[in-house]
């Protein structure tokens, strides 16, 4: 089959002899699947020992969610919204600016939100 | 040189749609500038969230004990819901990417068959919102809210929740919901709680077995903290109404703020599910017509697929800010 568009270049996609990608595809489901069930089992159960502690401002259950949470935001951006076969700098200019502007902004306001916490809490009388 | 250089682009960039810098499509290109702002909205939306909770450190509601529904199956359930929301959006988005990969085969009728599937993925993701939105808006047992803000709850001797109208007295109560039919014509109110605030105290006072609890969370348990009996009684001479369920500007379970965020950044990100579902449908039709057939190739299906996706990225932050931490 040719192609009916008159552009000269071959678009990259319009070849018909790419193979299937499907069972990468199902591998990176299986995985996203089961950090969800890690999470789910741990948020049911909620472990003494990783939740009732503080390490940098929040308890290890809480490290450990945010973790998986980046692990999973990794395995949609990468395989199934296919950054890992853009090229790079393209991949690099979506990825480092939204990392860089994400966390300069929770930075400031999660610092400023634990200052208004403790003015709050010097406030808030319990009998 | 990895960096690609357009050749004929007599001096305007992207002039008429080809060159493409990165080997990536003006359309693609700008579906990511597209995300990258949009994300950024996003994260404007959960670090103000974050702000709050850091703010209200030591009060804020525990998800757990808030969104405890399953359907056809009563008790306490949390998590399981909203488990079950995520893998449908996240099989959805296996789907959206099989139709790509099918797309990039040319391979029509698997393009199809897989946007089919994603459609209805989003539409089922979308009643479960629904559903969980009702019974949050429904509410559990119900509260009573002090003069200066505070919401205060009730437990048996194990420390569970109850309801309000399991222990309340069962004084006659004068007070009707406030229909058009009954009031005054062009005005009316929303449902009245279960019980009134007299029947609540009363049955408090009433009944030995039924404790007060608060919004504050015990640091070495992390568990709200159950008052005595005499110090409830001085809680709930400060008692200002009665409360069952959650909206913008009360909710049973604690802050209101935390009823506000919920609604907002729920509701932001099931309108863009909605809109998804509207693109692939316009997508899926054109699959069927076989117009990406004729053009020789499934890019518009890659870049519908590439907001699909975004839109379960931004769930997957939603679900461990609002269900998990």
């Amino acid at each position: 089959m040719s192609h009916s568009d008159s552009h000269s270049h071959s678009h990259p996609h319009g070849n018909h002899h790419v193979h299937s990608h499907s069972g990468l595809i199902w591998r990176v489901f299986a995985f996203l699947s089961l950090v969800t069930v890690v999470e789910v089992i741990l948020g049911i159960l909620k472990p003494h020992a990783l939740h009732l502690n503080n390490f940098l401002g929040t308890s290890y259950l809480n490290w450990i969610f945010l973790i998986l949470t980046l692990v999973k935001a990794y395995g949609i951006a990468w395989y199934f919204m296919h950054l890992k076969d853009e090229k790079t700098w393209l991949r690099r200019s979506i990825v480092w600016t939204t990392v860089f502007l994400i966390l300069y902004l929770s930075f400031y306001l999660l610092y400023e939100g634990g200052a208004l916490g403790e003015i709050d809490h010097s406030l808030t009388k319990w009998q | 040189m990895e960096a690609t250089v357009a050749e004929n682009h007599k001096g305007k960039a992207w002039d008429g749609g080809g060159a493409e810098p990165f080997s990536a499509s003006y359309g693609k290109m700008m579906m990511w500038f597209f995300i990258v702002s949009d994300a950024l909205t996003f994260s404007g939306f959960l670090g103000a969230y974050g702000l709050m909770r850091f703010k209200f450190y030591d009060t804020w509601p525990i998800a757990d004990e808030v969104f405890t529904h399953f359907p056809f199956i009563h008790g306490h359930y949390p998590m399981y819901y909203v488990a079950f929301m995520t893998f449908v959006l996240i099989f959805s988005s296996v789907t959206m990417v099989l139709a790509v990969d099918a797309g990039k085969q040319m391979k029509q009728g698997k393009v199809a068959f897989y946007m089919g599937l994603t459609i209805i993925g989003g539409l089922i993701f979308l009643g479960s919102q629904a559903w969980e939105w009702k019974h949050f808006i429904g509410g559990s047992y119900g509260a009573v809210i002090l003069n200066d803000g505070k919401v205060v709850q009730f437990v048996d001797e194990s420390g569970h929740q109850v309801t309000l109208e399991s222990f309340s007295a069962k004084t006659p109560s004068e007070r009707i919901q406030h229909t058009r039919s009954n009031g005054i014509w062009f005005m009316e109110e929303g449902a009245l709680p279960p019980a009134t605030l007299e029947q609540v105290i009363n049955g408090f006072e009433a009944s030995p077995n039924i404790n007060l609890r608060l919004e504050k969370v015990d640091p070495a348990t992390k568990h709200k903290i159950i008052v005595s009996k005499e110090e409830a009684k001085k809680y709930l001479s400060n008692a200002k109404s009665v409360v069952k369920g959650a909206n913008l500007k009360v909710n049973e379970y604690g802050k209101t703020l935390f009823a506000d965020f919920f609604f907002f950044i729920t509701g932001f990100h099931g309108f863009h599910v909605f809109s998804g579902i509207l693109i692939n449908i316009i997508i899926f039709i054109n699959v069927i017509l076989g117009t990406y057939q004729k053009r020789g190739h499934y890019e518009m299906v890659e870049k519908v697929g590439l907001y699909w996706h975004f839109v379960d990225l931004v769930w997957v932050f939603v679900f461990t800010f609002f269900y998990l931490i």
